[in-house]
């Protein structure tokens, strides 16, 4: 079934029912069994140098978030500052992979990153509930853009999804990627947010994931993290075998980021596991994974500071941003 | 901070702790209540799969050891254990189940050592389960009436058990006999006794009268002698069918009651419209859980020709993750094999597959160079007339078959002597259920495989014994009937 996506992506979205049928043709998902495996993987024990590898990772991996309607340009430019330096007591803890903020606030979070080589991803698209009309969203993307952001977070419409409009989804994130480019020809990163927790069946999951790689999606991501439930392992589980088959039928690398809900380490380091047995290491790299999340920086520097010293220290002496 | 070049995501080693084990060096017969020395056996080491390392010397009992056990547990029967209500029954499996799950790391350290599992299964799967078993019949011991089979037990009963999985035969052989009323001599498999003998120590702890559990270490002699005795009432065996034959000879013409868990060659069944991802894990724990050496595993693999090339592909590609080696570890996926002799068979059944012209592949592994080791294996191209899709295996190796329509898929799984389980893989719910309604096995898995449960009954079609085990059907094998209590001349 899968063969059939070397045909043109042209066929498959010539029309809503070809897309349909593409998506519906892909093989099922069993709950039980995706479940299963992917507690299964949750009971890898990382220890010792492989743990302290994984945590350099998983900071390296962090989209260090803010969306609150209380963002202010101290809070931006505080993360920001945290982004770069996670703990001040180590030089040789390594930055994050970018900070995540609303479009309005791109600007700010640029001016305090430089060019640092942390990234600014910005949510786009009347994040999160993605209720606008299209040119407003459009409009939202470029605003971003123009303010400097690398990477763009878009929200589909789940609303059109779930009614069965496929090609209307297809075509937004179509239409977001070209708004996505600059000027002189380069273009952000694309990252588009399905909201699992409201689309509910993983065989949902399993077909937008497919619907957002045939438009161009540069990375797959989970949620917004203001609808529960957000990111899960078995989520993420088919988020990344659509990857990995993604891959085996055009040879195309699209990343994937969990989002909302990661808070330890412990449960940072499981995806990590889950990468590496379902895709395989060269997913193992921030330019193919991230963790949308704010407080799992705390936990991963705690943790990490513990290998490091052998002692674990308070939450006070790590900051709070 | 350090990463290795390489791979730079190579799982450190994990090892669990053997500290916890308190092992002795010798182990004597458990009879009566007492470890005791052998009056006409011998003694003989039982080793670490894994590293051939000595564990502990272990007494093969002799026949006389073997006269001794079965008394005490007739004279357990007579004076006490058929005396009790079965609500005093159930208070010592309630007890014996507590203690195993207090004692469950230790029980999956010792159980991982000396059989060569890995220890995220004698963890996650054997002991909690073994603990479930006791806590399941317990809470059937005052409640006999209610199910159907009179109340009356047998008597006194033989148990032989094998290595795949020891603790866990042993609860499904002695949870289900001591609710109902029997006592019991129970003989381990030569190979792996150390969890029975820790058992006993339990049986001590949880003050079991003497006699009413008796644990014989030893061969197929001691079980022959055992099994022949004539005080034996019912004979209970799980193991080869080759064995269970022979048993059932040695029983024919008896009033001895017997229930037979033998050899299976299971068909897991995969149709085009499988979950196919979900489909791929089911085959790989149905063959390579426990590296293959459990009697229901998934070792025929059918899969419908159109999805054939998908399906491999995955599969390699899975099996390709699969880590094997020192069982001890908590990241391995593939443990030791459990004997020398085991080891020699799965390679001579594999050599005929080779012979006989199907394509052998293997996950790229490294095996370590001491113990006995065998890596995950597939075999294509292989048909019905082929040993290696006849005779079973019990080990990591899985052949491969192909069928085009539901019922030649059903023709090619029921076309084997054995018929103990099967799987079935589809999202459709009315094909699961023409299917099942046609497979000629005990238990059935559909989209899932090798699950167990103390609740649901177990056993075998044809030649793959007689007999249910667990659930309320277990109660059945250890209680006597009307008729049957008159032939034992024991009515109550």
């Amino acid at each position: 079934m899968l063969r059939r996506v070397t045909q043109q992506t042209a066929d498959i979205t010539a029309s809503d029912a070809s897309l349909r049928r593409f998506l519906h043709g892909l093989p099922g998902v069993d709950q039980v069994g995706a479940e299963s495996r992917a507690a299964r993987l949750g009971t890898r024990s990382i220890k010792t140098s492989s743990k302290q590898w994984a945590l350099d990772l998983a900071i390296r991996m962090v989209d260090l978030t803010t969306l609150e309607g209380m963002d202010t340009p101290g809070k931006v430019r505080a993360l920001a500052t945290k982004a770069m330096r996670p703990d001040p007591a180590d030089p040789t803890c390594p930055p994050t992979a970018a900070v995540c903020v609303y479009p309005d606030m791109v600007g700010i979070a640029k001016e305090t990153l430089g060019d640092s080589g942390v990234q600014v991803a910005a949510v786009a698209t009347a994040f999160p509930s993605g209720r606008a009309a299209l040119d407003i969203k459009l409009a939202d993307t470029k605003d971003a853009v123009e303010a400097g952001a690398d990477e763009i977070d878009m929200v589909i419409d789940r609303g059109a999804f779930l009614s069965g409009r496929y090609l209307q989804v297809y075509d937004e994130i179509v239409a977001v990627r070209e708004a996505c480019a600059r000027p002189d020809g380069s273009s952000a990163h694309l990252k588009v947010i399905f909201e699992t927790g409201e689309l509910q069946t993983y065989d949902n999951v399993r077909r937008v994931s497919w619907l957002a790689m045939l438009a161009g999606a540069h990375f797959i991501k989970t949620s917004t993290g203001k609808i529960q439930p957000a990111a899960t392992l078995p989520v993420t589980l088919i988020l990344l075998e659509a990857v990995r088959d993604f891959h085996a039928a055009t040879g195309q690398m699209v990343g994937v980021k969990p989002a909302g809900g990661i808070r330890t380490a412990k449960d940072a380091i499981k995806y990590l596991v889950m990468v590496n047995e379902t895709v395989g290491e060269a997913w193992l790299d921030p330019h193919w994974f991230r963790f949308g999340a704010s407080t799992l920086l705390n936990d991963l520097l705690m943790q990490r500071t513990k290998m490091l010293t052998g002692r674990y220290s308070g939450p006070d002496y790590f900051t709070l941003d | 901070m350090t990463s290795s070049p390489a791979n730079p995501f190579e799982y450190a080693p994990a090892p669990e702790s053997t500290s916890i084990l308190n092992l002795q060096p010798s182990y004597g017969l458990f009879i009566d209540g007492e470890f005791v020395a052998t009056k006409d056996g011998h003694a003989y080491k039982t080793i670490n799969p894994a590293n051939e390392e000595v564990l502990a010397e272990i007494t093969e009992a002799g026949s006389a050891d073997v006269d001794a056990a079965v008394r005490a547990a007739r004279r357990a029967y007579e004076k006490v254990w058929s005396k009790l209500p079965g609500s005093e029954r159930a208070k010592y499996l309630y007890r014996i189940a507590r203690i195993i799950a207090e004692r469950s790391r230790e029980l999956a350290v010792l159980e991982s050592l000396n059989n060569g599992k890995p220890i995220r299964e004698s963890r996650d799967v054997d002991v909690p389960l073994v603990s479930a078993h006791f806590f399941y019949y317990a809470g059937w011991a005052d409640k006999l009436e209610y199910a159907g089979y009179g109340t009356t037990p047998h008597g006194v009963a033989a148990q032989v058990i094998p290595w795949n999985f020891p603790l866990l035969m042993l609860a499904w052989k002695v949870a289900p006999a001591l609710a109902c009323g029997n006592t019991v001599v129970l003989k381990p498999a030569e190979t792996t006794p150390l969890t029975a003998l820790v058992f006993a120590e339990i049986c001590q702890q949880a003050d079991l009268p003497p006699g009413v559990v008796n644990i014989v270490t030893g061969a197929g002699e001691t079980g022959q002698a055992l099994v022949a005795h004539p005080d034996v009432n019912k004979v209970a065996f799980t193991g080869s069918t080759g064995v269970g034959k022979a048993i059932a000879r040695t029983i024919a013409g008896t009033t001895k009651k017997a229930t037979l868990e033998l050899g299976g060659k299971a068909a897991n069944i995969v149709f085009d419209d499988a979950p196919i991802d979900q489909a791929v894990e089911g085959i790989v724990d149905g063959i390579f859980f426990n590296q293959g050496h459990v009697c229901c595993a998934g070792s025929r693999l059918l899969v419908q020709e159109s999805v054939y090339d998908e399906v491999l592909e995955r599969l390699k590609r899975r099996m390709s993750t699969l880590r094997l080696g020192d069982p001890l570890d908590k990241n391995t996926d593939v443990g030791a094999i459990n004997s020398a002799e085991q080891l020699q068979r799965i390679r001579e059944l594999s050599d005929h597959g080779d012979s006989e012209g199907a394509a052998r592949w293997s996950a790229a592994c490294d095996l370590p160079s001491k113990g006995f080791w065998f890596p995950p294996t597939i075999f294509t191209g292989v048909s019905q007339a082929h040993r290696i899709a006849r005779e079973e295996i019990f080990g990591p190796v899985l052949s491969v078959l192909t069928f085009r329509t539901p019922a030649e898929a059903v023709e090619k799984a029921n076309n084997t002597p054995y018929g103990l389980s099967a799987g079935i893989w589809t999202e459709k719910g009315s094909r699961i259920l023409w299917t099942a309604e046609r497979l000629r096995a005990g238990v059935v898995w559909a989209n899932t495989f090798n699950q167990f449960d103390p609740t649901s009954p177990f056993g075998g079609y044809k030649e793959s014994g007689y007999g249910r085990e667990g659930g309320k059907h277990g109660l059945a094998a250890y209680l006597a009937t009307a008729t049957d209590a008159t032939t034992h001349g024991g009515a109550r």
